[in-house]
């Protein structure tokens, strides 16, 4: 009798239904490596072909840091707003450096809640994220509208609740990118 | 999940020192990003090497997805035009007609303005293209709008040149990359376009919204002299964009100008043409004296 087929795989890499369970170390490069990639090419969404008439797409960027930074507390360093932000100004148009405040002041920001409420549920961090991405946003569009003429905070409205319902999702994702990151 | 206790690391001296440490990091990253930030404000093409070398990595990726993109909506095209291709060969037969006679017309008057404009000796430096591309991404996450052309200087396209589709101005110039360029489109809050309402050039000024519309505001004071379904055309006044390059169509009255639509789509635009700025030289020397958004007062 055939064994029944319980994974697609490329036939490249054996089987590992035998090796020994026991005594795996997790890749030290995917540790590190895939919450950075994850954030960095989430801020590159941008640069893919949306041409839309008005700011629609919801901050991927953003959403996978929070969630990042939400979900495992203490994996990304207190510091690590700047440089993310940073490669963010880069593909988002707005003033270089915008991003690399504001993140960083919502990471801050986070810090301080974590040490007020400890131990919260999956509804009160959705709640932390609303709000920083809703400030982030405006902050957003109050810097742009330093440097340039800016338009009306009306027409991020669209963008807020697609960003904050978009906001499961995302923490979806990075939860799936987290047991891959730590499978052995 | 409750955070890691990496707070309270005990008595170790060196775990209490490394936490500091990175408090420290992270407001003074802080603080640097702030610097940089006034820095790209008091100079808006201050890190546009920066912006162009980002623009760059991520352009390849960006010309795939919108060569697939654009495929899909022909094949939309395609399909549709298939069903209704009777009826559409009845009604545009009917429209060649219609324009044919039209067409005669506008030969005619074409020959007389180029006469009268010969008889006025005037001189325009018109409607050389330099190049043709495509817009490969926007920023759709920004308050700003910005697109991304598929060509840069390596097709000769430099900072201040217009940009328009096949059916209306789309932008101008602001960065220009090896094979990049940046563009502001002319619903940004930042663009500001000399324009003219087609039927009688009624002077006025359009302005960015953010969200696909422009306001056109009258050089004159008074009531808003604008009609729902005018056509408005750049009128060359700056030296920037050519004049009769069609823009927009009112679709709103206001109090003090009108809400328009402009006539080109970026997400629908087939390709791009990036035009000299018209009356350069003119510019140049006018730029010279008093450069865009610095007054400058003239001692008597």
């Amino acid at each position: 009798m055939k064994n029944p087929v319980t994974a697609i795989r490329l036939p490249l890499r054996p089987g590992r239904e035998y090796e020994s369970r026991f005594d795996r170390e997790q890749s030290l490069l995917k540790m590190l490596a895939i919450p950075i990639a994850s954030i960095v090419l989430a801020s590159m969404v941008t640069t893919l072909p949306f041409l839309t008439t008005q700011p629609i797409l919801p901050p991927f960027g953003l959403l996978m840091f929070l969630a990042w930074r939400l979900m495992r507390p203490g994996l990304l360093p207190v510091w690590s707003g700047v440089p993310f932000g940073l490669v963010d100004d880069l593909f988002s148009g707005q003033p270089f450096g915008s991003a690399g405040l504001l993140w960083s002041l919502a990471m801050l920001a986070i810090e301080v809640i974590d040490s007020r409420a400890i131990w919260r549920d999956y509804m009160q961090d959705w709640l932390i994220a609303s709000l920083l991405i809703i400030i982030v946003l405006l902050g957003g569009l109050w810097i742009a509208g330093m440097a340039h003429a800016a338009s009306d905070p009306i027409i991020l409205l669209p963008q807020m609740l697609l960003s904050i319902l978009l906001y499961p999702l995302v923490v979806r994702i990075c939860a799936r990118l987290d047991s891959w990151r730590l499978a052995t | 999940m409750a955070p890691p206790p990496h707070r309270r690391p005990g008595f170790s001296r060196k775990a209490q020192y490394g936490l500091f440490a990175t408090y420290v990091i992270a407001i003074a990253g802080t603080v640097v990003a702030a610097l940089l930030l006034i820095i790209s404000v008091a100079d808006p093409t201050g890190f546009a090497a920066l912006r162009a070398a980002g623009a760059e990595i991520t352009a390849p990726v960006a010309r795939f997805f919108n060569s697939i993109r654009r495929t899909g909506n022909d094949m939309g095209g395609n399909l549709s035009a298939y069903f209704d291709a009777a009826s559409k060969n009845a009604a545009l037969t009917k429209e060649v007609k219609a324009s044919r006679t039209k067409l005669i017309e506008a030969r005619a008057l074409k020959v007389e303005n180029a006469r009268l404009r010969g008889l006025l000796k005037l001189k325009d430096e018109t409607g050389e293209q330099v190049a043709v591309g495509r817009l490969i991404s926007s920023t759709a996450s920004s308050t700003r709008r910005i697109a991304t052309l598929s060509i840069g200087s390596n097709y000769g396209v430099e900072r201040a040149q217009p940009v328009r589709g096949p059916s209306g101005l789309i932008g101008r110039v602001i960065e220009t990359g090896p094979t990049t360029a940046r563009i502001l489109l002319v619903t940004d809050a930042e663009n500001l376009v000399p324009v003219m309402r087609v039927g009688d050039g009624l002077p006025a000024f359009s302005t960015g919204l953010g969200n696909g519309l422009v306001v056109i505001k009258p050089l004159n004071l008074g009531e808003s002299p604008f009609k729902v379904g005018d056509i408005i055309v750049t009128s060359g006044n700056g030296g920037l964009y050519q004049p009769n390059i069609p823009f927009a169509r009112v679709i709103r009255k206001t109090s003090d100008g009108a809400l328009a639509r402009p006539l080109a789509d970026p997400a629908n635009s087939p390709y791009a043409i990036v035009m000299k700025a018209y009356q350069a030289e003119a510019r140049a020397e006018q730029q010279a004296i008093a450069p865009d958004g610095k007054t400058q007062e003239v001692a008597e």
